[in-house]
């Protein structure tokens, strides 16, 4: 099994690429314009709900206990998809979700006509980079959900869980469309661009046979599933065609139909700041003379099952992929998601991503944050973020002193060095002592400059006040030293 | 002798590998989870019923109201109304759909299974509904019979939806038990028009999905 999440294995690390993002002034334009409407619009539609936070707790709860069963649940609904007339097929990483997408879609195509499919935005699909696999194969893969079209006709990356292109502003999307649609003329409003959209999308929802979706929430004890969508493309994808291919992470169960009812009041107002999303579309295997003639359910793991061990781990899998926490986040509305290097940015971006990965890549996404605790307070499934960063920070410390360089690293040696230090009063006295001898070179106007190595990280941006010359120990033996009486006197008196 | 193990196999074993085992069922454990948010709608007939049009309204959404007195008497007429102030006279309907509530004078395309060109040719098309959700000014469609199959209610420009004052809920959570017994049917939710907010978080209403909605309201509160 190897488990893939996007091109992160290719991606540097954080904080080299937020260093290049920083300087791309029209992409924080972009990116900020855009954040501050969605929360804005997010807080005016949870403000109107009495019950907010009654929603969140259960949802929570729903999530909490679905995962805790998730073996029981899956084969409820393995077996009622299936009772309805859908095929369930098992994956376990990407490679195999997609070669299994491919013989699918083999399956059903004409001979010597050109195999392609329309789908609606799947981040699942983005994760185990189908449409890589799917063009690899020989077969077009046709993005539908505006964004999504933007990014694919850009050659580009999402950088946003809801709005993929949202680093793109109106004059960007006109000329990646002007271009792959053939349309010198398109004018630059966001009512040009979505209709240039609709036109050229049109001719492929009504010929394509062959659609591909994610999945938001699979209703276990019924076996139907959810779509969330707005533009209609979703609709398109999962009626029009003959055959449907649905992707989905083995955690995006509820048990009921009735739990459907706490998340469709969650997700709309967390996500766009909308009282309900224009469409949802919900179906059950095959309806005979309405939609699909076949439904194929592609149920992938890649890496969940790993986070399943530790609860605060499982936690990260309550993600209904809202998109909240990375507008909340000051650090994401000043990178945006490219610089996560995962198709999954952002505050649930920093845990997911290297959780589903082991720890194998992305390992400064969790240090990718000023642990200000925006994004658990806008989580709608309540997933503990700041504490899951903290959990996986020191998860990456203690492995890397396993190993030889993690071991003398001179971080590590220096925080072996402090602890010790801190064991005991005469060695931390002592090195207060040692520290205002050695840091009258760096004072500057009463503050710490320009400290070496990695202290210089801090130093640089933030200002350090020095070992003051002496400390409250010292003044406090000071004192007693001088009123005795007085102290004793205080002491009485309570 | 060893087989190599299925994925599904695989997966569920490292599922319940990582679990611990719970001495309670998941029926128990399930029934026990705590639901303190809002189930049940607190306002009147009439004020849920306002609720529900200001929020169609805020969405883009037509809305025609009949009087509560003249029953369902007055659909056709309504709908012939709407159909010429739009300028539309390609409308197309379920083969269930019942026939009193039509114009006369208009020939009207029945969907008795027609294929995808066959639909694509209606500009407008006209449904009931199972139920609808006034806080998020919603319309469940439970596809087939009047409320027509999926494709016919996507491909027209414009859907007029007739929604009957008793089906409307003031809340998802008592919309969505309304139609459980359905919940394997395909089923759309609708709240207002097609709409896309991908460019520069401007809401432009009509990208795929019907440009156009409008409700007709009719019945008792």
């Amino acid at each position: 099994m190897k488990v893939v999440v996007g091109k992160t294995a290719q991606a540097p690390d954080f904080p080299i690429a937020a260093k290049i993002a920083l300087k791309n002034d029209q992409l924080r334009r972009n990116v900020h314009n855009a954040t501050g409407i969605i929360r804005a619009r997010r807080a005016i539609r949870v403000e109107e709900m009495p019950d907010w936070e009654d929603l969140r707790q259960t949802a929570n709860d729903i999530k909490d206990h679905t995962l805790a069963h998730l073996d029981h649940y899956l084969i409820q609904f393995e077996h009622n998809v299936e009772r309805a007339g859908g095929k369930v097929h098992w994956a376990r990483d990407a490679a195999e979700a997609n070669k299994i997408a491919i013989e699918i879609i083999r399956q059903y195509s004409v001979d010597g006509q050109p195999a392609e499919v329309i789908k609606v935005k799947t981040m699942t699909s983005d994760e185990i980079q189908m449409n890589v696999a799917l063009e690899h194969a020989g077969i077009n893969p046709i993005e539908t959900d505006l964004a999504d079209m933007i990014v694919q006709m850009g050659n580009d990356e999402p950088s946003h869980i809801i709005v993929p292109a949202l680093h793109k502003n109106r004059f960007e999307v006109r000329e990646i469309f002007r271009e792959k649609m053939n349309l010198p003329d398109l004018g630059d409003q966001p009512v040009d661009l979505a209709n240039a959209a609709r036109h050229y999308l049109r001719d492929k929802f009504l010929r394509v046979k062959i659609g591909v979706s994610g999945v938001n929430f699979g209703v276990a004890d019924s076996g139907a599933i959810c779509v969330v969508e707005s533009e209609g493309n979703g609709r398109m994808c999962v009626t029009m065609p003959d055959v449907l291919i649905s992707l989905m992470g083995i955690e995006k169960l509820v048990p009921t139909w009735q739990d459907l009812e706490v998340f469709l009041q969650l997700l709309p107002r967390s996500a766009t700041g909308e009282r309900m999303n224009p469409y949802n579309s919900f179906w059950t295997g095959i309806t005979p003379g309405d939609g699909p003639k076949h439904f194929h359910l592609i149920l992938l793991d890649n890496g969940r099952t790993d986070l399943l061990h530790d609860e605060r781990e499982r936690e990260t899998l309550n993600c209904i992929r809202c998109g909240a926490c990375l507008n909340a986040c000051p650090v994401y509305r000043e990178t945006g998601g490219h610089a996560y290097g995962s198709i999954y940015s952002g505050p649930i971006g920093a845990i997911l991503t290297p959780q589903l990965q082991s720890l194998d890549h992305s390992r400064s996404l969790p240090y990718a944050s000023s642990l200000c605790g925006a994004c658990y307070e806008v989580c709608p499934v309540k997933i503990n973020i700041p504490e899951t960063l903290i959990h996986l920070r020191g998860k990456i410390v203690r492995e890397d002193q396993k190993t030889f360089t993690g071991a003398l690293g001179i971080e590590n040696l220096a925080m072996q060095a402090i602890a010790r230090i801190f064991l005991s009063h005469r060695r931390y006295e002592a090195a207060q002592r040692l520290a205002r001898v050695g840091q009258l070179v760096f004072k500057r106007k009463g503050q710490l400059a320009n400290l070496p190595g990695m202290a210089g990280d801090w130093t640089k941006f933030r200002d350090l006040r020095p070992v003051p010359s002496y400390s409250f120990r010292d003044w406090w033996k000071q004192r007693g030293n001088e009123s005795t009486a007085k102290d004793s006197a205080t002491k009485e008196v309570r | 002798m060893t087989t190599i193990p299925t994925a599904r196999e695989e997966i569920l074993g490292r599922i319940r590998t990582a679990l611990p085992g719970t001495p309670t069922s998941v029926e128990t454990s399930h029934a026990s989870i705590a639901r303190s948010y809002n189930r049940i709608g607190r306002l009147d007939r009439h004020a849920c019923l306002e609720l529900f049009i200001d929020r169609l309204v805020d969405y883009d959404t037509d809305v025609i109201q009949l009087e509560t007195a003249t029953g369902d008497t007055l659909i056709a007429q309504s709908v012939a109304d709407i159909l010429h102030n739009a300028n539309e006279d390609r409308l197309i309907v379920d083969e269930a759909f019942p026939q009193d509530w039509l114009p006369e004078t208009l020939a009207v395309i029945r969907d008795n299974g027609l294929s995808t060109e066959q639909i694509d040719v209606a500009q407008t098309v006209l449904t009931t509904c199972e139920a609808a959700t006034a806080a998020t000014g919603t319309i469940f469609l439970v596809h087939g019979g009047a409320q027509g199959r999926r494709a016919a209610t996507l491909l027209p420009d414009h859907h007029i939806c007739i929604v009957r004052r008793d089906q409307v809920y003031e809340l998802i959570p008592e919309s969505l038990a309304a139609i459980a017994a359905s919940s394997t049917l395909p089923i759309t939710t609708i709240s207002g028009p097609s709409a896309t907010a991908d460019i520069e978080m401007t809401r432009i209403r009509g990208v795929h999905g019907p440009r156009r909605l409008t409700v007709i309201l009719y019945g008792a509160l």
